[in-house]
């Protein structure tokens, strides 16, 4: 009976000692966490895509907490629960805009000429690194889709010319896409940017044209059209300045020859001057 | 022949020759007699060097436009020195080096400058070029010429009148080869490696050199022994050329230090690492360059040229070029202008029929062109021209990895292909850098060449490197934002 008595009343003390430990442990090494952090965090998509320029969505909770940055900076994020964060921290929304990727190239298969035929790996990167891909014009889109791949949104889907479409609706604007495309066609832009050129070959004239129907041949319509100082020919390319984005409107892409400066609408559709080519050809252009 | 369309194909393997164990068993005798040296691993792709091997250098004419693009070399392009509508003479120098590494650029024919702007590379975009327009009925006597002796020359004389000449490493690397005469501090060079191996299937424009212009070569030697002050010059020369080793052994004088030697036919023999290894039993260490352990290495195109130009001033105006290959007709080794396009070249050997594939450089590690219109630079060795029915063209369905080691056996620098396929195929790019020394590897595609699954394990590594590099680059670029901030 003693052993028993004995066992029991020395496992209880042992249990109160490691007991003590652990209450002068509690006390002692305690890190102050404010609560609101893992609340902030509950109302995040949880994505962890980085748009915001954090390295995930709990130390954008941190940085929210701490006054650092704004609700506003998740793209990911519906713009209601946005503003449930905001309410709930107290703070300002803050003004930032909705961004999206955007492509600067159209040249599908329909009107961008194949010089040679690549068949190894599908992959852009993969074709890039073999004398560029074997599309006439060095800078284009290959349409292998790397950027269909890398997409964790789904806001990318290769079109039937093999040319990416960017659905504003999804795109959060993480910038994977930017990253994986080797010839740096993507970049991330303010929704407001409507005026978009959609090309980034830099020859000249009939020169850009004898490779794609829908390249920017610098005629330079579009920078006599539009206000002072919005659009500007440098390396035989059309460059919008976004500075002066208020400027812009559908004047400039009137003119243009081949319609490679294009009005994005906010529903996705993309307007082309009254001058454009109309591409009526809905195939692929032969090898040649 | 306009807008010709080329299969631009990564994965193309060259058809198999024997059993790499045949072959092995063989060499296993053949070295038992005659001694050549070689390196650990490594492959023995069929040569085909019959084609060429016999045909005496020839000169190419003239096209019509010669396209000079502004970076041949490794470096900084070269900057301009004519305008648009000047006439030139043949050996004028149109473009002058942008800093040390970097060389200029000399009319390659008498004619007019008809444009500067954009030209298609082998390697894909378009790069500044120099677009020259020939005067046919020109003399096309290079007038720009000084003789002077290059033994009275001082050693940084003669490394100036190296990048003067325009010269860089005509073995494919393409490397400015006064750079390579200036070793590190603290470095002492002993011994000059060169390069007579030519280890690519088809290509025979060193053979030839070291045939025909034995003189120039051997002046080129003594030029590049003073310039790196090393001690004694070893030619390495594959054991399938052993012509070329007899008669440059009866055509150097006695009392030179330069020795010719036979190493063993394998590819690839003739990479710098692996011909050190062969000769001189030294291993130049991982990421080191030949420098670390004494050692300068360069080509015999290179020397052979340099030994040419130097005493008469004169810039690098034109190399030798192997064209050949199953769909040429008249394959040969020609003199060629810098700046010929591609097609030029073709038209005049002949086509047997329409064309699957045009490499630049040998089939092992040269570039398929996506264009003919691209121009032979400073460090195109061949243009290798294959049939669309070509065995190597075909299709081949890649299997999973079986693990069996053949490409472990493969690998001249010991790495581990399969590993590295696997983490390839993972995205663990980074892995691949930090733990199996992917940026070790200079593709010389033996891996993907013994695979039996078919994996492009090669492409797979250029893929690795390309997306390593950019994510470098991405990462300095924010280093330099936070720095600013």
């Amino acid at each position: 009976m003693a052993i028993i008595f004995t066992a029991v009343g020395f496992m209880t003390a042992l249990g109160l000692l490691l007991a003590l430990v652990l209450v002068i442990a509690n006390k002692r090494l305690y890190v102050f966490e404010d609560p609101r952090i893992d609340q902030v965090e509950a109302l995040l998509p949880m994505a962890n895509c980085g748009a915001c320029g954090t390295a995930g969505c709990r130390p954008f909770a941190e940085k929210l907490v701490n006054g650092e940055t704004e609700p506003a900076r998740c793209t990911v994020n519906s713009k209601s629960m946005n503003e449930i964060i905001a309410s709930f921290l107290g703070v300002d929304l803050g003004a930032s805009e909705k961004r999206v990727a955007r492509l600067a190239c159209d040249g599908g298969g329909n009107v961008a000429y194949v010089r040679a035929n690549y068949g190894g790996l599908p992959s852009c990167r993969a074709a890039a690194l073999v004398a560029g891909g074997g599309r006439g014009c060095s800078w284009g889109c290959l349409g292998f889709g790397d950027c269909e791949v890398v997409c964790g949104f789904e806001a990318i889907r290769m079109n039937r010319q093999g040319i990416p479409v960017v659905s504003e609706d999804k795109c959060t604007a993480c910038g994977d896409c930017v990253t994986v495309c080797p010839k740096d066609l993507f970049s991330l832009h303010p929704i407001s940017h409507r005026l978009w050129v959609a090309c980034v070959n830099l020859e000249f004239g009939d020169q850009a044209e004898e490779h794609c129907e829908v390249a920017c041949t610098a005629c330079g319509r579009c920078a006599q059209d539009s206000p002072e100082g919005l659009i500007q020919i440098r390396d035989n390319l059309a460059i919008i300045d976004y500075g002066n984005n208020s400027l812009a409107s559908k004047v400039a892409i009137e003119r243009c020859p081949t319609g490679a400066i294009v009005w994005l609408e906010a529903d996705g559709s993309v307007v082309k001057g009254r001058d454009a080519r109309k591409v009526l050809r809905k195939g692929a252009l032969p090898v040649a | 022949m306009k807008h010709q369309t080329a299969v631009l194909d990564s994965q193309r393997v060259p058809e198999t020759g024997r059993s790499s164990l045949m072959k092995r068993l063989d060499q296993g005798l053949l070295r038992f007699f005659h001694g050549h040296k070689t390196f650990d691993h490594g492959i023995y792709p069929i040569e085909h060097k019959e084609l060429t091997a016999d045909k005496p250098i020839r000169r190419m004419p003239f096209a019509d436009e010669l396209v000079i693009p502004l970076l041949q070399h490794k470096g900084r392009p070269a900057i301009p020195l004519v305008k648009v509508g000047q006439e030139v003479v043949r050996g004028e120098p149109i473009a002058q080096a942008d800093h040390f590494v970097s060389v200029p650029m000399h009319a390659p024919a008498t004619g007019v400058i008809r444009a500067i702007g954009l030209a298609p590379t082998a390697e894909g975009p378009k790069t500044p070029a120099i677009f020259l327009k020939v005067y046919h009925a020109a003399s096309q006597q290079v007038l720009y010429d000084m003789e002077r002796d290059p033994e009275r020359m001082s050693v940084k004389e003669i490394i100036q009148a190296v990048q003067d000449a325009g010269l860089v490493g005509l073995g494919g690397g393409a490397f400015p080869s006064h750079v390579k005469m200036h070793p590190p501090a603290g470095r002492v060079i002993h011994t000059l490696v060169v390069n007579g191996c030519e280890c690519e299937p088809y290509l025979t424009c060193d053979h030839r050199i070291m045939l025909e212009q034995t003189d120039a070569l051997i002046r080129g030697i003594l030029i590049a022994l003073k310039a790196t002050r090393a001690e004694r010059a070893i030619i390495g020369v594959e054991d399938n050329k052993l012509d070329a080793v007899a008669h440059l052994r009866a055509r150097i004088a006695r009392h030179l230090p330069i020795t010719a030697e036979a190493v063993e036919t394998k590819y690839p023999q003739g990479a710098e690492k692996m011909l050190i290894k062969s000769l001189l039993d030294l291993e130049v260490p991982a990421g080191g360059l030949p420098a670390d352990v004494g050692v300068a290495v360069f080509n015999v195109g290179t020397l052979a040229q340099m030994g040419d130009l130097l005493p008469k001033s004169r810039g690098l105006i034109e190399r030798v070029v192997t064209v050949s290959g199953p769909a040429v007709k008249n394959p040969g080794n020609f003199v060629v202008p810098i700046g010929t396009p591609v097609r030029f070249l073709l038209e005049q050997v002949g086509l047997k029929g329409p064309l699957g594939q045009v490499i630049l450089g040998g089939p092992m590690m040269g570039m398929a062109v996506a264009s003919l219109d691209v121009p032979v630079t400073k460090s195109v060795s061949g243009v290798v021209a294959l049939e669309p029915e070509h065995p190597s063209l075909a299709r081949r369905q890649v299997y999973p990895c079986i693990k069996c080691g053949e490409c472990l056996n493969a690998c001249p620098i010991s790495l581990n292909p399969s590993m590295l396929g696997e983490l390839a195929l993972a995205r663990e790019y980074g892995t691949m850098a930090e733990q199996f020394n992917l940026d070790q590897c200079f593709e010389c595609g033996c891996c993907a060449y013994v695979c039996p699954s078919n994996i492009p394990l090669t492409q797979y590594f250029r893929i690795a490197k390309s997306i390593n590099r950019d994510a470098k680059t991405r990462h300095e670029q924010h280093l330099d934002a936070t720095k600013r901030h």
